[in-house]
């Protein structure tokens, strides 16, 4: 079943594949998406060789975009090496037979889940989020047939009541990642299961941003340098975490850290989410406090080791 | 070609290979043949076929040998392979009249034209594990006689209560009019019978079994009787656009069951008998009956009922009837979430944080205001 | 190729390389669309379909379109057998009359195009659902000049296009101003095509 090898050079199966028809579909899904920005568009998707829910809207879209001079990153929770990611990418190296890297700068398409990264990405990338539910306001009323006509009539009371209640009772919007936006002055939107950390950077990012929901079956996007808002009040504006600690490996602030248990003592460190930023940092030979540790020399000796091969 | 490889890449592969590996099992067990599979564990083919929308027996038992007899992995594997395939065209609707019948039961009539034929069933058996299939050896069982019947004369229970006007007619619709394919659109509500139907026919066995046993228990009780399960082969045509006639693609199996359920009527109306439809590849009598069950419950609006219970809740059942959807969704879980956990930490510690906090103040307000007493 | 002897001569070929040439046209598309206004460079190879269909919107076509998206063509197209023919032959598509049920329209003459407001504007709950409207033969040269500004665009592009007809600007700002309701636009040239989606705001410069 894993072995989708040599499919690309047996030609069994289409380029990247999906076959042309359901890439067409999938495509003009695509430009309506564009066209409304924020809107989620039904698109009839199909099933795929890696389950629901475990990025089958972002490989679809991604399939019905990739050309063969592209050059494909995936990433799952900021990293290229988390499982998923690896096997994503393969299956795109042995479908389509693409160049792929780690590297975002050198990325034309990004493929991921969970995490933007940190490198302002520019006009000539396209980034793809997997997502595993479209639709914002699902939580708060379950009957799609209610809230298409929320969308309709841009009746986001709900949302905002909702949110309200969050601080009534907790003193804070309880929503860390998955946070509500409202696009281009319009439609309320999932920016998918990304901390809102990243929210800020999806507002005028200078690349496009198309979002892939295979189980569910809608497609939206955000066109590049559009208005996108973090819902808020006035007297409990958005705000994003923030870290009292640098990166422990490259001293980077203002990134989004992950927590790693060093021992059962309590003894932990942060690390830089997006590991392609973080490795890059070090090579140009910025350390972090913790980059002398032995248990931190461990961890970053690994990813080092494993970036030359 | 340059090509990005790390530890996660390794790992995978070797998990695969273990797999492989423990699906296989001892070696010197000889291995299953996909032969033996079709032939000797037909209902869980014919399920996978059903669940996986495909009707491939040899496709279906390699499905199984597969995915080590879980039988929703062997479906998504039929499903994923299915997708693949190229589409010629719809076939004709198949004539259920004119099955080759193996196994025929009405629970509404004593007899009637055609006779009840019980066929092969694990109906009326004793379930005592039969020790001898143990010991069993190749080819010592003499094969049962068939009763497959070649007589045509088998009307549906459904059209004989028709013709007595007991039975609300077939829903007339149009001939021409495009019958709802919801692998090729995106379910959208609310949904008509057609698409009600596939996406029950592709659904799970055991959502299904639990809605229809729910509305026996009162939860939108329907009133069911069996009016006919019929278990046998079928012929599929295909209409030829170039030789402008149908030709028959081959026979496929199928047990269909239809549901005389609670009568209806109103002034404008008399009473009649409504329907419940259920057709399932292979013989899986337990689904074909819960799916007519379903199905009918899901007819209230149609029907002027009051909806009051899950299994007639349209979108709900539609959305959750898929197992493949549902499983990996459910098993999506598996994947890392910790960046978004990360997230939760933070807040809740500082939520936890701002609680101690304010309930130190309120101590210390406390017991200045005890001092104060004092 | 003549426009005499389009409609006797055989079949046009389709792409050459289907799937690849299908993938470029349609990022070319996808990038005007995401950034109006642009001008997308459109490798539209050995096309040769019969007039009065252009080589870039037969690539579009081939792109875009197949058995499920209804298809309505303007006069002179729909006077055209081979062009209906090289359509139906390489994308399935079904051919209709009435512009309203329309996925895409395709406008060979555009300075006498009907109103934008015959086709398929979408609904309320699904916007999607409406036609997406190509005008061929333009040139982005020296017509009058419209800003947009909105989603895809930074600040501010100034947009020219023709022909198009002497109200069309007005009905495209009575169309944006629907939004999320009406049609988007694809203008498709000699060798680049330009998209203006629903989503942008449109000034014309003060006469």
């Amino acid at each position: 079943m894993n072995d989708t090898a040599q499919i690309f050079e047996q030609g069994e199966y289409n380029f990247a594949y999906l076959d042309e028809q359901t890439k067409r579909m999938i495509r003009r899904a695509i430009l309506k998406g564009i066209a409304i920005p924020g809107y989620q568009v039904p698109f009839a998707s199909r099933e795929m060789p890696m389950p629901y829910g475990w990025g089958t809207g972002g490989v679809q879209v991604t399939a019905a975009i990739l050309g063969k001079d592209d050059c494909l990153k995936m990433i799952d929770q900021g990293s290229d090496d988390t499982t998923n990611a690896v096997s994503l990418r393969g299956f795109f190296e042995k479908t389509a037979g693409v160049r792929t890297t780690y590297e975002t700068s050198e990325a034309s398409v990004i493929q991921t889940r969970h995490r933007i990264p940190e490198k302002a990405l520019r006009e000539d990338q396209i980034i793809v989020f997997q997502v595993p539910i479209p639709e914002p306001l699902r939580f708060l009323e379950p009957r799609e047939t209610e809230t298409r006509k929320m969308h309709a009539l841009e009746d986001y009371g709900l949302m905002h009541v909702k949110l309200y209640e969050d601080i009534a009772k907790n003193g804070h919007i309880a929503t860390t990642y998955a946070y509500p936006v409202k696009v281009n002055d319009r439609y309320v939107m999932d920016p998918s299961p990304t901390p809102k950390f990243d929210n800020p950077k999806i507002d005028q990012m200078a690349a496009l941003q198309l979002y892939g929901a295979g189980r569910e079956k809608r497609i939206y996007a955000i066109p590049p340098y559009t208005k996108v808002k973090s819902l808020d009040f006035e007297d409990y504006p958005f705000e994003v975490q923030k870290f009292d600690k640098p990166c422990g490996l490259c001293g980077a602030e203002n990134v989004y850290l992950d927590e790693v248990i060093l021992d059962d003592k309590g003894g932990r460190m942060f690390v830089c989410s997006d590991s392609d930023y973080c490795e890059e940092r070090r090579a140009d030979g910025h350390l972090g406090p913790m980059a002398a540790d032995p248990a931190a020399h461990q961890f970053g000796a690994t990813q080092a080791e494993e970036t030359a091969r | 070609m340059y090509v990005a490889v790390k530890g996660g890449e390794k790992a995978i592969r070797n998990a695969h290979k273990l797999m492989a590996k423990r699906r296989r099992g001892d070696t010197s067990v000889p291995s299953l043949t996909l032969e033996q599979i079709a032939q000797q564990l037909s209902h869980a083919v014919a399920r996978v076929m059903g669940e996986g929308s495909l009707y491939d027996e040899t496709l279906a038992a390699l499905a199984i040998k597969q995915a080590r007899g879980d039988l929703i992995e062997a479906a998504f594997l039929m499903r994923a392979y299915r997708t693949t395939l190229p589409r010629f065209g719809y076939s004709q609707p198949i004539d259920t009249a004119k099955t080759l019948v193996e196994r025929r039961v009405s629970a509404t009539y004593k007899d009637l034209p055609g006779g009840q034929v019980l066929g092969p069933t694990f109906d009326y058996s004793h379930r005592l594990l039969d020790f001898a299939l143990a010991a069993e050896e190749d080819g010592l069982e003499k094969p049962a006689e068939t009763a497959r019947v070649e007589d045509d004369s088998m009307p549906r229970v459904t059209d004989l209560l028709g013709d007595e006007g007991l039975m609300e007619p077939d829903p007339v619709t149009d001939e021409d009019a495009p019958v709802g394919d919801l692998t090729r659109e995106p379910l959208s509500f609310p949904a008509d019978r057609d698409l009600r139907l596939q996406n029950l026919a592709r659904g799970d066995e055991g959502f299904l079994l639990a809605l229809a046993y729910s509305t026996q228990r009162g939860y939108g009780r329907t009133h069911p009787f069996a009016g006919e399960i019929r278990y046998g082969e079928v012929e599929v045509e295909f209409f030829a656009e170039e030789l402008g006639f149908a030709v028959t693609l081959g026979t496929i199996k199928v047990t269909e069951c239809q549901m005389v359920n609670q009568f209806k009527g109103s002034a404008k109306t008399a009473p009649t008998f409504t329907r419940g439809y259920g057709l399932v590849f292979g013989q899986v009598e337990r689904k074909a009956m819960s799916m007519a069950m379903v199905d009918r419950s899901m007819r209230w609006q149609e029907l002027g009922e009051e909806p009051s219970a899950p299994a007639q809740d349209v979108e709900f059942v539609l959305s959750h009837s898929d197992n493949i959807q549902a499983t990996g969704f459910v098993e999506h879980l598996k994947l890392p979430h910790y960046v978004d956990f990360q997230a939760e930490l933070d807040l809740v510690r500082r939520m936890r944080g701002e609680w101690f906090e304010k309930r130190r103040q309120e101590e210390e307000e406390g017991s200045a205001a005890q001092e104060a007493a004092e | 190729m003549s426009a005499s002897n389009a409609t006797a001569a055989p079949l046009a070929a389709g792409f050459q390389d289907p799937v690849h040439d299908a993938q470029g046209c349609f990022r070319a598309i996808m990038n005007a669309m995401a950034r109006p206004g642009t001008r997308q460079a459109i490798n539209a190879g050995n096309l040769k379909p019969p007039v009065p269909l252009t080589q870039v919107t037969a690539a579009i076509a081939l792109t875009l379109f197949d058995y499920d998206t209804p298809i309505w063509l303007d006069k002179p197209l729909m006077a055209s057998d081979a062009v209906k023919t090289f359509l139906r032959f390489h994308t399935g598509c079904p051919i209709i009359t009435e512009p309203v049920e329309a996925a895409f329209a395709l406008i060979s003459t555009p300075e006498s195009m009907i109103p934008l407001a015959s086709f398929n504007q979408g609904s309320a709950e699904y916007p999607d659902r409406s036609t997406t409207v190509i005008l061929s033969g333009q040139d982005f040269g020296s017509h009058p000049a419209v800003t947009f500004s909105g989603p895809g665009i930074k600040d501010t592009v100034s947009f020219a296009s023709g022909p198009v007809p002497p109200v069309f600007w007005d009905q495209v700002i009575a169309n944006n101003r629907q939004f999320p309701r009406g049609i988007d636009l694809v203008f498709a040239g000699q060798d680049a095509l330009c998209a203006l989606p629903r989503s942008t705001r449109i000034l014309k410069a003060e006469v």
